[in-house]
């Protein structure tokens, strides 16, 4: 049941290994991040090679068994110790780091700042800070920034990335591009011009009255400033836009969309398969995660579960005295079997949807519902045997 | 007290992705319009989640009814910018202007806070008028609530003068009322959503003025036995009550004895979490519990199966 058989057949581990990027996407709460993790533990521990699982926001357990916590922004390798109590020989080398939104945008302006003098302006920017801090697509944008500039180190056979949390599945995609669009903007220089030169054009008055109206002219000073500041960077800045659009446009990236079998999820993975194909971005795998065991579909004990559901008393009657009193077995034979029907449900609601999945790429992989949190290398290195399988 | 939820005005509804969120800031509309209060609920996405919930049609800016005494809108701020300088400036000039929206892109991205006090302001306005009794907002995923309620102080920061400055005061006012408005957020009794969510009691009260009004805990999975009866569970899955119970149903009796394990075991992990939660919070916040619907997760049915679990909890 590990993948569709129909296609030609391709494994988490053929994919993982023709690689070098492997980005998850999906929405929220249906475990990206987990599975990013289980993914890049899988690669180090049967590939080898140099692997990074570079993730947004972990849960703190999980952060804190990869050492996460620890080290933040800054790469760093998981401690073999980590993997001998899980009981795991890795072949290679699992390296981990968190992203930092406002550390990566420092680093970004660090970089392409032309003078320490602007450098420091830019980074004392109310705005600025503003700007890094809670604008959300600077998450999506950083997020593609600092994967680019970890792969063009050239320090990792694989970097394994999961993506923020956006309100849209795409918008990191479409970030970079939005990223060189939003500082080549002809209405920027419009709105900085009137602070470049005394010069206004009479065409654009009306505007400046009212952007002044609304938000008052020490505002409009501020944000001239910031931008002059940032225009200095401005020719790196859409370069790189464009170096993060190609390495993930490259066929040695892939993307692997993420779902549980609930709908809402499912509709959103569909979206996002349609849409990865309709740029031309490889789909490399979905994962299904959170999977409920295909037991629950099975006709005969169905057929099990109803009698005791319905003829309670009669199957108690059935049963050894030495397991209880007869009114507790009754009560504990009828839970049972209605507890089998009730995520029988479920279980068919599941399967339904994954029915309707109709773009489906060569490499489906299901992992069940664990019945316990993931939170230490043994249960990434378990969730992941699921996915290699 | 948790009845008096519904007494305010002006809701938030936020939670962590994929734990409910939606059908819940549904299910509390829906019972605020069952209860002759005159209820808008506003979606904020734009995913239109919302709508599938009330099995009708998308919805724009103008609010359309849905049901008796409740109204559906879904958020869009450059609407929202419009309606506000046609009411505020009387701008003719804005016609002129033409298309406001790569301009207003380009505004709301370079100025942060914009577009929330847009959503914001919209939202506070409609209760400061009295146009509604009750607001219900599914508002954004715990990631990004805290920016958009802290909006109005944020724009204090960062522009002195203006028509703009003007608006916040009073909208902070409101914001800050807590026998007006209030936040609502949903948790799913697993490790993340309740992480997140005491990591956003923290931040709501360190970095905005909105009040806490209760915790819905979603998706609570149901006690299977009683007291007594998991031991006489276990003993049953020994071989001998396997095979009696074999012998008594006359079929395969390990899948359905595995999925009431599952079954158990998934109760018993949640259970931790939602004691973890319990143990976090001031003890005087109303706590919901809505059970895990087996039957339908989405759709009408759905909204006022969670409708009523609240209405029980809310003591109506």
């Amino acid at each position: 049941m590990a993948r569709s058989s129909q296609k030609r057949p391709g494994t988490i581990e053929q994919l993982l290994a023709a690689k070098e990027i492997v980005v998850t996407c999906g929405s929220g709460g249906v475990g990206k991040t987990t599975t990013a993790a289980a993914l890049g533990t899988m690669a180090a521990v049967h590939l080898g090679g140099k692997v990074l699982v570079l993730t947004v926001d972990p849960a703190r357990r999980l952060a804190n068994a990869m050492g996460m916590e620890e080290f933040g922004n800054v790469e760093h390798r998981v401690d073999a110790a980590a993997f001998g109590a899980a009981g795991i020989e890795p072949r290679g080398e699992l390296w981990a780091a968190m992203l930092d939104t406002k550390a990566s945008w420092d680093d970004l302006v660090r970089r392409h700042a032309p003078d320490d003098a602007t450098r420091d302006a830019i980074l004392e920017n109310p705005l600025y800070q503003n700007v890094t801090g809670k604008f959300v697509q600077s998450h999506d944008y950083i997020a593609m920034e600092r994967l680019y500039e970890i792969h063009h180190t050239g320090a990792y056979d694989l970097i394994v990335v999961d993506t923020p949390p956006t309100r849209n599945a795409l918008d990191f995609l479409e970030a970079p591009d939005r990223m060189a669009e939003f500082f080549s903007s002809r209405f920027l220089r419009l709105l900085i011009a009137p602070y470049r030169s005394r010069l206004v054009n009479m065409a654009s008055r009306p505007f400046y009255q009212i952007a002044d109206r609304i938000l008052g002219s020490k505002f409009l000073e501020d944000i001239a400033e910031f931008f002059i500041l940032f225009q200095s960077m401005y020719d790196g800045f859409v370069e790189r836009a464009r170096a993060v659009t190609r390495v993930l446009e490259d066929r040695r990236t892939t993307f692997v969309v993420v779902s549980t079998l609930e709908a809402a999820p499912v509709r959103e993975a569909e979206f996002f398969m349609e849409a990865l194909s309709g740029k031309k971005l490889h789909l490399g795998a979905l994962v299904l995660n959170k999977v409920l065991p295909d037991y629950l579909l099975d006709e005969q004990a169905t057929a099990v579960a109803r009698t005791m559901a319905g003829e309670p008393s009669r199957v108690a009657a059935g049963l050894p005295d030495a397991l209880g009193d007869e009114k507790s077995r009754e009560r504990v034979v009828a839970e049972v079997g209605e507890s089998f029907l009730n995520f029988q449900v479920v279980a068919k609601r599941e399967a339904e949807q994954r029915a309707e999945l109709a773009v489906a790429p060569d490499v489906v992989a299901s992992v069940p519902y664990f019945d316990t949190d993931i939170f230490d290398l043994a249960g990434l290195a378990r969730l992941g045997e699921q996915l290699w399988s | 007290m948790a009845g008096g939820l519904l007494d305010r005005r002006l809701v938030f509804v936020t939670g962590k992705g994929g734990v409910g969120k939606t059908t819940v800031a549904a299910a509390l509309a829906t019972l605020g319009a069952q209860h002759g209060k005159r209820t808008l609920v506003c979606d904020i996405d734009a995913k239109g989640d919302l709508a599938r919930f009330f099995e009708t049609d998308p919805v724009g800016f103008d609010p359309r009814v849905v049901q008796p005494n409740l109204e559906l809108m879904s958020m869009d701020t450059e609407a929202s910018l419009k309606e506000y300088l046609s009411l505020q400036l009387k701008l003719p000039l804005l016609a002129r202007l033409g298309p406001l929206a790569r301009t207003f892109d380009w505004v709301a991205t370079a100025a942060p806070g914009v577009k929330e006090i847009l959503t914001v302001g919209k939202l506070a306005w409609e209760v400061r008028e009295g146009h509604y009794d009750l607001v219900v907002v599914d508002a954004p995923a715990t990631g990004h609530i805290v920016g958009q309620l802290s909006a109005p102080q944020g724009i204090n920061e960062l522009v002195h003068v203006g028509l703009v400055r003007e608006q916040t005061g009073w909208m902070i006012d409101l914001l800050g009322d807590a026998a007006t408005t209030g936040v609502v957020i949903v948790a799913a009794p697993e490790e993340m959503p309740v992480t997140e969510t005491l990591e956003l009691i923290e931040r709501l009260r360190s970095e905005t003025v909105v009040d806490l009004a209760a915790i819905v805990v979603n998706r609570v999975l149901p006690e299977l036995f009683g007291r007594g009866e998991e031991e006489l569970f276990e003993r049953l899955c020994e071989p001998e009550g396997v095979a009696a119970l074999t012998e008594a149903t006359g079929g395969p009796v390990e899948p359905v004895l595995d999925a009431a394990r599952l079954a158990v075991t998934l109760r018993r992990t949640r259970a931790g979490h939602l004691g973890r939660l319990r143990d976090n919070v001031d003890a005087h916040l109303p706590l919901l519990y809505v059970p895990y619907l087996f039957t339908r997760t989405h759709g009408l049915r759905a909204t006022h199966q969670v409708a009523e679990a609240l209405g029980a909890e809310l003591g109506f």
